[in-house]
């Protein structure tokens, strides 16, 4: 394990020495740069920073994460590592980056018609044209500081690029795995998605990792433009534990008459954040957006997400919940922007939380910019202790109070999970969540 | 079975139960009536230990034990079951999880084995068809969408499941329309057995075509005040409940 350093580190200025010291594909080398300078123009998040007000990044200078570890550091075997994130029944192909080193071995062989599958680095000529043409058009470094830093440091990344026409129903899974390392270490994850019109497909991101002590610092960014009349299904499962520290976002650009549906899972970590931006530029496209975070112990997590609604008839539904335990902290910052031409536009928003302890912390915040004027708009959040009526009724059944407790917390985030698409992501993330609520097996033992 | 003696409650400062006497033998079907407000359902919940019903005086034993020593899940476990009025909606809990919580709990305090998944699922299926209910019901989350008559199917299911010695059935009747109705009457009658006792709390005599009580209790004011055989519902039918009150006063 890492000795902690009791000397504070700038993980600003090293994370950009860093960036300065990658070595990449040459023609990647401009964004490269453009990150850089991008991160060096902004300033470092602090508590004075509207959008960083309950998320304190000082831990990111306690260690030094600003460096890489090397490939051949890894403990698992081929089997453990698969444990941790194949999702059984589920028709999938996998790539696989462990500690950011691309994994031959664990990765599949990527034959499909409806899609391509590359890395950057391995990118042909036509290919390279579509990441050079959107790679930071979607997310913008000006706007994002982890953006720029991730561009910046930009050595590899993943094209998915779902053809026109064309339906896809194998899912491309992209997974990120960190081990437990002696040293402290960056991880750079960048993904293209690009659903062309007229397609259809289904991306999970899997993060995951070997044990409770992590010292990788992830930095995830996902960019996806959804094409006229194309649908994308979209996980994004955040399962690393304990201490990791994840700051991603996860950009988007939906065009006319298009459909995202996206699910967000997110357990806890040392410190965590994820942006979800949600940009409507063509008529008629819809965004379902879900997701349920379950921060517990003293791990702190943040969801900034942000629906711009630009142009007209487009609708969205969002729906949150966390559920925060002992004396961890969870922030939700759900903001709609409607632009005064957006009219027509259909939007909810609906955050709940369920605080298991009186030290338990949620800050949540919806945020309504409305300016067009024949809009329906509706927003809502709140937080509760578990309701009386169905405790009663529980007990009135014999179960017992604490069995009646985790039953219905787990009840809160279940009532999401039974609304996937994909029945394989539910089986698979329940007993985890489960996992959260009931040490023992008092509660999977009534998941039939 | 059950004794209550001089049962006194009140919800929210409020007397509702004022002097309650019943005594129930095994096998015996109890009906209450009673006027809205009379603390019919009250009652219930009493009984059940639900909280916020506060006993201020009085006695229950139920069989042989102090009831008012238990908690509400305690009760639950010792046989007392209580099918709802209005049943709870608890949404991502699945109904099968919880009915199988629910009787390992009660298997658990009789000192007996929990049942393996599958047998359980098998029994639950069973019983699933004993009140007409689709076996989908099962992974639907707990009430969640039912209809009015589903809810209370559901509730006799629940009661079969858990065998309990003694049902209290809180005006099971209302809400449901005549089909409903003899599908519920079916599931309770078909319950019946010389050491199984029922209180069935209505306000109507509809039901008690169906449950053919041994007993009827009216309640008014937080007393019993008249008792009779299964013709005193027909009177209460067809008089209405004033001529009880002027009766009593």
């Amino acid at each position: 394990m890492t000795e902690a350093s009791t000397q504070t580190l700038d993980y600003a200025s090293q994370a950009l020495s860093l960036a300065q010291s990658v070595e990449g594909p040459e023609w990647l080398s401009g964004l490269r740069k453009d990150g850089q300078q991008s991160f060096e123009g902004h300033a470092w998040p602090t508590r004075k920073t509207e959008h960083w007000k309950y998320t304190n990044l000082s831990a990111l200078n306690k260690q030094n994460y600003a460096q890489l570890v090397a490939n051949d550091s890894v403990a698992l075997t081929d089997s453990e590592a698969q444990q941790l994130y194949l999702i059984a029944d589920l028709d999938a192909v996998q790539l696989v980056f462990v500690n950011g080193h691309f994994s031959e071995t664990l990765s599949s062989e990527i034959d499909l018609d409806s899609v391509e599958v590359v890395r950057f680095s391995q990118a042909d000529e036509d290919q390279r044209s579509v990441i050079s043409d959107n790679l930071g058009q979607i997310t913008l470094n000006e706007e994002h500081i982890f953006s720029a830093l991730n561009a910046g440091q930009l050595d590899d990344g993943v094209l998915i690029r779902f053809l026109k026409n064309k339906k896809t129903e194998t899912a491309i899974q992209v997974v990120h795995l960190t081990t437990a390392q002696s040293q402290s270490f960056s991880v750079n994850a960048r993904l293209l998605v690009v659903s062309e019109a007229g397609s259809q497909g289904v991306v999970v991101e899997s993060f995951v990792s070997d044990d409770a002590s992590q010292t990788a610092i992830v930095n995830s960014i996902t960019e996806c433009r959804i094409d006229d009349n194309s649908k994308l299904f979209h996980y994004r499962l955040q399962l690393e534990q304990e201490d990791a520290i994840h700051i991603g976002g996860m950009h988007v650009q939906l065009n006319a008459g298009s459909q995202l549906e996206s699910f967000h899972v997110g357990l806890g970590g040392k410190v965590k954040r994820v942006d979800v931006v949600v940009n409507h530029e063509g008529s008629g496209a819809h965004c379902d957006l879900k997701g349920v975070y379950l921060p517990k112990n003293s791990q702190h997590i943040d969801y900034h997400t942000c629906i711009e609604h630009k142009v007209p008839h487009c609708t969205t539904s969002e729906v949150f919940r966390g559920i925060i335990a002992n004396q961890a902290k969870a922030v939700f910052n759900g903001r709609i922007h409607i632009h005064p031409d957006a009219q027509k536009t259909l939007a909810e928003l609906n955050n709940r939380n369920l605080l298991l302890s009186n030290k338990a912390e949620i800050n949540t915040k919806p945020e309504l910019e409305i300016y067009a004027d024949d809009v329906r708009c509706a927003h809502g959040a709140t937080i509760a202790q578990l309701d009386d009526n169905a405790m009663n009724y529980m007990l009135s059944r014999g179960i017992g109070r604490q069995e009646a407790e985790v039953m219905m917390s787990f009840g809160f985030i279940n009532e999401l999970l039974n609304g996937l698409a994909h029945h394989p992501i539910q089986e698979k993330l329940r007993p985890i969540l489960a996992d959260l609520f009931g040490k023992d097996d008092s509660l999977t033992r009534h998941l039939l | 079975m059950l004794s209550i003696k001089n049962l006194q409650a009140k919800v929210e400062e409020k007397d509702i139960i004022k002097g309650l006497n019943l005594n129930i033998k095994p096998g015996e079907v109890h009906a209450i009536m009673g006027p809205n407000g009379a603390g019919k359902s009250t009652l219930g919940n009493v009984l059940s230990g639900r909280e916020g019903y506060e006993v201020t005086g009085g006695s229950v034993e139920f069989l042989g034990k102090d009831l008012l020593d238990f908690e509400p899940e305690e009760r639950a476990r010792e046989g007392l079951f209580l099918a709802f009025q209005y049943p709870v909606e608890i949404p991502g809990v699945s109904n099968l999880e919880f009915l199988k919580a629910s009787v390992d709990a009660v298997r658990e305090h009789r000192g007996q084995d929990p049942l393996d998944s599958v047998s359980f699922l098998k029994l639950a299926r069973e019983k699933c068809k004993a009140v007409n209910l689709d076996q989908n019901f099962l992974k639907r989350g707990v009430n969640e969408g039912f209809s009015g008559g589903e809810k209370k199917r559901n509730e006799i299911m629940q009661m079969m499941l858990l065998e309990p010695s003694l049902c209290i059935l809180d005006e099971t009747d209302s809400g449901l329309d005549i089909d409903a109705l003899q599908v519920v009457a079916d599931g309770v009658n078909s319950q019946r057995s010389v050491d199984r006792s029922f209180i069935v709390v209505t306000h109507y005599q509809r039901l008690l075509d169906y449950i053919v009580p041994d007993y009827v209790h009216v309640l008014a004011n937080g007393r019993i005040v008249k008792s009779g055989g299964k013709e005193l519902a027909l009177e209460l039918e067809e008089k209405g409940y004033s001529w009880i009150d002027e009766e009593v006063v």
